[in-house]
């Protein structure tokens, strides 16, 4: 500490740029097939047994990381409008990107027009790589690197049949155009993640499906490292979670956020918007990005938000940003994520299965 | 197609990209470099707003080689907003489109060739829920 008032950066655990950053332009994705988990249940479960979520997101047989990232982020270009030839990174976080060898961020970048002056990158840590490619994106601008970086979260995530994991494994997520404050629609006041090698989840090369260790995805995974960074977080701003209109949490379910929120004093009310996994899914590396998505659609100037990760292996992300003014006009000049949430085609495990590769029939 | 045949056409395919005439304004798609209506020299870039309505369509039950997982699926001549006629696949469709439907143009995967070849993306058109803005 510095005579009791801030911390000099090379001391403290939050990390802040050097100027003002934000949230430019924002856009979510979410395909339009459900399946509801009472299928999942019908089919491997006799119906017998409660489900984690009322029903999940499905990508179409032509869709995948790329195609659901482009869209994401020409929302995000659509409420920047800013020209995306001035974006100087595209970095797209996902543990489903289509190509284990050939970047998804440069078919993105192609596709938005951001390509050939960029740089261009994909994300991995399981389910957190969309906030850590926020993070870089902040420092990348913060730092005078650069004026605008895209940073992505976008899954299809993998789910094997019969597995409880089945249920909830879904597909979207959401893309953040960073850049200067005094064009941002929120600027973000600082960040901190939480790291620990703990085998909670994971997906060895060349497997179709993860492994994960049952119970052990709790309390020394999920809840360690969300409530520790939460902690550690509002005791360095010296903030309380009432300080906060809204919370939003990485989501595997329902039940997971709301039990971290409440051990945390976040109330009901301030994680009601981002919380969408009873009616999406867990959209992984997507996840916390789509639920700050859906918040701000209807955040208003002046509010202050927390929002936090997870990626398992372990680790998480907290960033807090406060609402600037810009975000009245920019909030309908793309389509919201509630929007993509009320499109929905109800499918059946048969219709699923085809969708998603289940079936042989070669 | 070889993959430098795919390579080429990324900008029209990811962007819808396509020439405007300088000398009779007209909206070329694909591009050409001759203006089709006038027969003067038309290199600008345009690139098109993806909206548009179907002209006609098809439903392909029996699909050509590269494209057997997605059928039945719809294919449609687009009349697009700038004036061009193009012919693409339907997406997102529940039931069958109707003739004059509005559409918006998104970016899909178009074909995947094999498990070790490369996965091409290209324009697809849905029902217009969200119009470009």
């Amino acid at each position: 500490m510095n005579n009791g008032s801030q911390p000099k950066q090379e001391d403290s655990l939050l990390q802040r740029p050097l100027r003002d950053v934000g949230i430019v332009g924002y856009g979510a994705y979410l395909p339009r097939y459900r399946l509801p988990a009472e299928e999942v249940s019908r089919v491997w479960t006799g119906g017998q047994g409660g489900t984690p979520i009322q029903e999940k997101s499905v990508p179409g047989l032509d869709e995948d990381v790329v195609t659901m990232s482009i869209e994401a982020a020409r929302n995000a270009l659509a409420r920047a409008q800013i020209d995306p030839t001035k974006i100087r990174a595209v970095w797209v976080g996902s543990e489903s990107h289509p190509y284990a060898v050939k970047p998804t961020s440069t078919i993105v970048a192609e596709a938005i027009g951001a390509a050939p002056h960029t740089l261009a990158a994909d994300w991995e840590f399981a389910c957190k790589a969309g906030s850590e490619a926020m993070q870089a994106a902040i420092g990348f601008v913060g730092s005078g690197m650069a004026n605008f970086a895209l940073s992505i979260g976008m899954d299809t995530a993998q789910g094997r049949p019969g597995d409880a994991l089945e249920y909830t494994a879904a597909a979207g997520g959401a893309a953040y155009l960073i850049g200067p404050g005094e064009q941002s629609l929120a600027i973000f006041e600082a960040t901190y993640s939480f790291v620990t090698d703990t085998p909670d989840f994971w997906r060895r090369a060349h497997e179709t499906y993860p492994s994960h260790g049952d119970r052990f995805t709790g309390e020394p995974a999920y809840f360690r490292h969300v409530v520790s960074a939460a902690e550690r977080m509002l005791e360095e701003l010296g903030a309380e979670p009432s300080d906060f209109q809204h919370a939003v949490f990485h989501q595997p379910n329902v039940k997971f956020p709301s039990r971290a929120a409440k051990m945390l004093g976040f109330q009901d009310e301030q994680i009601k918007v981002g919380l969408l996994a009873g009616r999406v899914g867990n959209v992984y590396a997507g996840s916390s990005l789509l639920g700050l998505s859906a918040v701000l659609d209807i955040a208003k100037p002046g509010d202050r938000i927390f929002m936090i990760s997870y990626g398992s292996g372990a680790g998480s992300d907290a960033i807090v940003m406060r609402v600037t003014d810009q975000i009245v006009d920019r909030q309908n000049r793309a389509p919201k994520t509630e929007d993509y949430i009320s499109r929905r085609s109800e499918i059946d495990y048969a219709v699923y299965s085809r969708f998603r590769g289940k079936l042989q029939t070669k | 197609m070889e993959v430098s045949q795919h390579w080429r056409l990324n900008g029209q395919r990811y962007q819808l990209q396509g020439e405007q005439c300088e000398h009779c304004g007209a909206s070329i798609f694909p591009p050409r470099d001759v203006c089709p209506d006038c027969a003067e020299p038309a290199q600008e870039v345009y690139t098109f707003s993806g909206n548009g309505t179907v002209y006609s369509y098809t439903t392909v039950f029996d699909a050509p080689e590269g494209y057997e997982e997605q059928a039945p699926y719809h294919v449609a001549l687009i009349k697009l907003d700038e004036g061009p006629m193009l012919t693409a696949q339907l997406t997102d469709m529940d039931g069958d489109p109707e003739i004059g439907m509005p559409v918006e143009m998104v970016t899909r995967k178009l074909r995947t060739d094999g498990d070790d070849g490369m996965i091409v993306y290209g324009y697809k058109f849905r029902k217009s829920e969200f119009p470009v803005r």
